[in-house]
């Protein structure tokens, strides 16, 4: 790095995070300059929100060391990095629901009268102030749970501003807000500038570095690629940062070829609130082949996974839109709906939605399949533990049996479980989503050949990936998606890593 | 294969058969009266009630749930089959009378319990009642019910068949040891036999994973409010034949001692983990417990206290030996 001019506040040395099996963070260093943005880039998973966590003090175990005005210094805590004017701005808001505004901002620091009590008048004057300079309109009174996503986010800004934090660390802060908050937030970080606050700016939006940030930091699997003046780079200098990894090919995929349209989707949309955030898809078409895997790109909070829950009937009452599956045109309600019209669905998260840890491979191969061991209507135990068996030998699971249980085995292992679990329902539709994620190389490879094997068998694949590497030596087609809308479908062909992150980011 | 499969022995309930085994031992060690058979039919005859309604706290608590409500179901049940067997249903201004044969009045009284339970799985799935919560409002309700049914008197004077219920005996086993087996058998078979008993399990282990299997987790959870709800229905039948008498306030705290029995026989108040048979080790403790401490002549106020301990003991033993696993 070129030694600069601007002052810096906080410097980050050579900082390493390894999580079990993971380097997270690889020797990376990073600065946080007074009165300056830094923007901080890189695809999902290149370690931006863990190296924040590290400077928030949200993780107190890492390598390397932070120096706060020269001064070497390690939090333990948010609260410690807090007091000494470091604050983090998350972006999965930490405020309790049920709460009001001014109870959120002071939670743990109310100000107190003279008996020791809560000085409501006090706390609700001095969080007017702040949540004025946010733009926030709604009175201090209000319920937390009453506010729509992007107002609690700019309650969660208020928060860190009443904090006097000289530091301020925003992770992606206007995914959830609309375009007149956002231009608020712009000129409130403006202001910061000019009193001399150092901030740290996570974002995915390239056209926000050109309006706020002063320098921009890129990050990619976990190391440091550079930090540049943003003056002297372009957008598509970035791009090409961000994603300028060599190809280290795992995986020759085979070109079988592809049948009739196995899966039709016509204008899905959905619209579901939960308790902090909202499910949102809009007007999603698409059809996949038979023989086909096609892969679905997006970063994080795109609506990938949305996709492939509402397909599977996980959003019935939410969604609308139309399936056409051969004749048959409808819309799932339940799992078992979709299950039984040949779709099935691999979740992301293995341990909470895949597996009943508690239960064997036995069990858990046959959870959604139990009717096809049955005898006389009770279980036929010999018959399941040869099916079991069977799978486990053809998926290669590793275990000492098949009595084993699903939460003693690895990653890998367990996903081949949820695999055999869902193959066994025979289905002609599958939707894959984060199929390999934590999961060691050699299975990640298995899993691969297993989805080659499965369209050639003349089914129809969907898969979901954050790692474009994986996605683009999968798919034959692969769709993106930006905050819930279709925005790009590409061939084979046209497969670049620039193209598709162009097509997935979002845009102010 | 069939009795190899039903009769398997946990290991999970291995510890809890030893507690039976040792505290038995040296109960009748420390009381020449334990070790009788007339005793040993006395205790089986009290453990039955017991055993019948912790049969159907097992299913609810092996999906994550609870149910406080058995105690008043099994009072009003038992009200209603008392009240039917003795007076029938008289409408005084169409002169209209319906009497009821035993069996009548045996099929309305489970039909009284299955539906409380149901309402209660009503609650928990239709409504998303925190079980807690459903339960603990049933409890009252049905409580409320038996002393508007009973106007707060006893039923009284029910008739042979009835007392034969209660205090008869079949191949030389008293009736009510003989539906408390039969209850036993046929739910452990289910419970290890049949797709639903499977799901049971699957459903205490990981709600989420078990919808993404295309169970319907509520029609089960329905079904094992429902079944518990009958169960008690079952329990009161033979509370009220034994006494030959509907007790206003039969049942009460009946919930506690199911619970404990379900939890000292293992089974994790998490759901997922557990077993019909351990229940049965459970019921088996909580009676040997009871009838012992008479017999030792101890105080029914140290008697409490004792059993509270012992809940405490269960419990701490079986997360010690959760957390060695982990």
């Amino acid at each position: 790095m070129k030694p600069t001019l601007d002052t810096v506040l906080l410097e980050a040395r050579q900082i390493t995070k390894r999580w079990p099996g993971v380097v997270a963070l690889d020797g990376v260093d990073f600065r946080v300059y007074a009165g300056k943005v830094n923007a901080l880039v890189g695809e999902n998973g290149a370690g931006k929100s863990t190296l924040m966590n590290i400077l928030s003090g949200v993780y107190a175990d890492y390598e390397g060391e932070v120096l706060l005005a020269g001064q070497p210094i390690r939090f333990r805590t948010t609260a410690e990095a807090q007091r000494v004017g470091v604050t983090m701005v998350h972006q999965e808001l930490n405020l309790i629901p049920q709460l009001n505004v001014a109870e959120n901002i002071f939670l743990g620091r109310e100000p107190l009268n003279l008996l020791g009590m809560i000085d409501y008048d006090r706390m609700h004057r001095e969080a007017q102030q702040h949540l004025q300079r946010v733009g926030f309109t709604h009175d201090s009174h209000t319920t937390l749970c009453d506010l729509k996503v992007g107002e609690q986010q700019l309650v969660e800004i208020a928060k860190a501003l009443s904090l006097q934090a000289r530091i301020l660390i925003f992770d992606e802060p206007t995914s959830s807000l609309s375009e007149q908050e956002t231009q608020t937030l712009f000129r409130l970080i403006d202001e910061l500038k000019k009193d001399g606050v150092g901030l740290v700016y996570i974002t995915h939006k390239m056209d926000e570095l050109s309006r706020l940030a002063d320098y921009v930091t890129v990050l990619r699997d976990g190391h440091l690629i550079g930090e540049h003046r943003v003056h002297d780079t372009t957008t598509d200098e970035i791009v090409r940062l961000m994603v300028g990894r060599e190809r280290k090919d795992l995986f020759v995929k085979n070109d079988h070829p592809k049948g009739e349209v196995a899966l039709e989707v016509r204008s899905l949309s959905l619209e579901k609130r939960l308790q902090n955030r909202t499910l949102k898809l809009d007007d999603i078409s698409f059809e996949v082949r038979r023989g086909e895997v096609l892969g679905i790109y997006g970063l994080m909070g795109a609506g990938r996974t949305e996709v492939v829950e509402t397909l599977f009937g996980l959003h019935g009452a939410e969604a609308r839109g139309v399936l056409r599956i051969g004749e048959r045109e409808f819309l799932p309600q339940s799992p078992r709906e979709a299950m039984d019209a040949g779709i099935a669905l691999i979740p992301e998260d293995r341990k909470h939605d895949g597996l009943v840890l508690g239960m064997d491979i036995a069990r858990n191969t046959t959870l959604a399949s139990l009717v096809k061991v049955l005898r006389w209507g009770s279980i036929d135990r010999k018959r399941e533990e040869a099916e079991a068996e069977r799978y486990r030998d053809e998926l290669a699971i590793k275990s000492h049996s098949v009595y084993q249980l699903t939460g003693e085995l690895s990653g890998g292992n367990q996903q081949k479980v949820v695999l055999a679990k869902m193959l066994r329902t025979e289905p002609q539709i599958l939707l894959l989503d984060e199929p390999t994620r934590g999961i060691d190389i050699n299975a990640k490879n298995e899993i691969y050949k297993l989805i080659d094997r499965l369209a050639a068998e003349g089914r129809a694949v969907v898969v979901i990936s954050s790692e474009m590497p994986e996605i683009m030596a999968l798919s034959d087609r692969i769709l993106t998606l930006s905050a819930g809308r279709l925005t790009g479908c590409f061939n084979r062909t046209e497969f670049t890593e620039e193209a598709l992150l162009k097509a997935s980011l979002p845009t102010v | 294969m069939l009795s190899k499969s039903i009769f398997r022995i946990d290991r999970s309930i291995l510890r809890p058969l030893v507690a039976l085994l040792v505290m038995a031992l040296a109960m009748s060690f420390l009381s020449e009266n334990f070790a009788t058979s007339d005793n040993f039919f006395n205790v089986m005859r009290q453990v039955s009630v017991n055993l019948c309604i912790s049969v159907g706290m097992t299913l609810v608590i092996l999906t994550g749930g609870i149910d406080l409500s058995v105690g008043s179901i099994l009072a009003l049940s038992g009200a209603v089959a008392a009240g039917l067997i003795k007076t029938g249903i008289s409408c005084e201004g169409v002169n209209l009378y319906v009497s009821f044969t035993f069996f009548g009045v045996v099929v309305v009284a489970l039909l009284v319990g299955a539906f409380l339970g149901w309402f209660n799985g009503l609650m928990v799935t239709r409504f998303k009642v925190p079980p807690f919560i459903a339960t603990l409002g049933m409890l009252t309700i049905a409580r409320g019910m038996t002393m508007l049914y009973t106007n707060g008197h006893p039923i009284t004077g029910l008739g042979a068949q009835f007392e034969y219920l209660g205090t008869g005996w079949f191949c030389g086993v008293p009736m009510p040891v003989l539906v408390a087996a039969v209850v036993v058998v046929v739910f452990a078979l289910f419970m290890r036999k049949s797709p639903w008993g499977r799901y049971i399990y699957a459903i205490g282990g990981n709600e989420r994973a078990s919808r993404l299997s295309g169970i319907s987790v509520n029609r089960i959870k329905l079904f094992v409010y429902t079944m518990a709800g009958l169960l008690s229905a079952v329990a009161a039948l033979i509370v009220t034949a034994r006494l030959d008498s509907a007790q206003p306030n039969a049942g009460s705290g009946y919930e506690l001692d199911s619970i404990a029995a379900v939890v000292i026989g293992g089974t994790s108040l998490n759901g997922g983990k557990g077993s019909i048979w351990g229940t049965v080790i459970g019921a088996l403790i909580i009676g040997v417990l009871n009838n012992g401490l008479v017999l030792l002549n101890v105080s029914p106020f140290w008697q409490q206290v004792i059993k509270g301990l012992v809940i405490l003991l269960a419990v701490i033993m079986d997360r010690m030996s959760a957390k060695e696993q982990a």
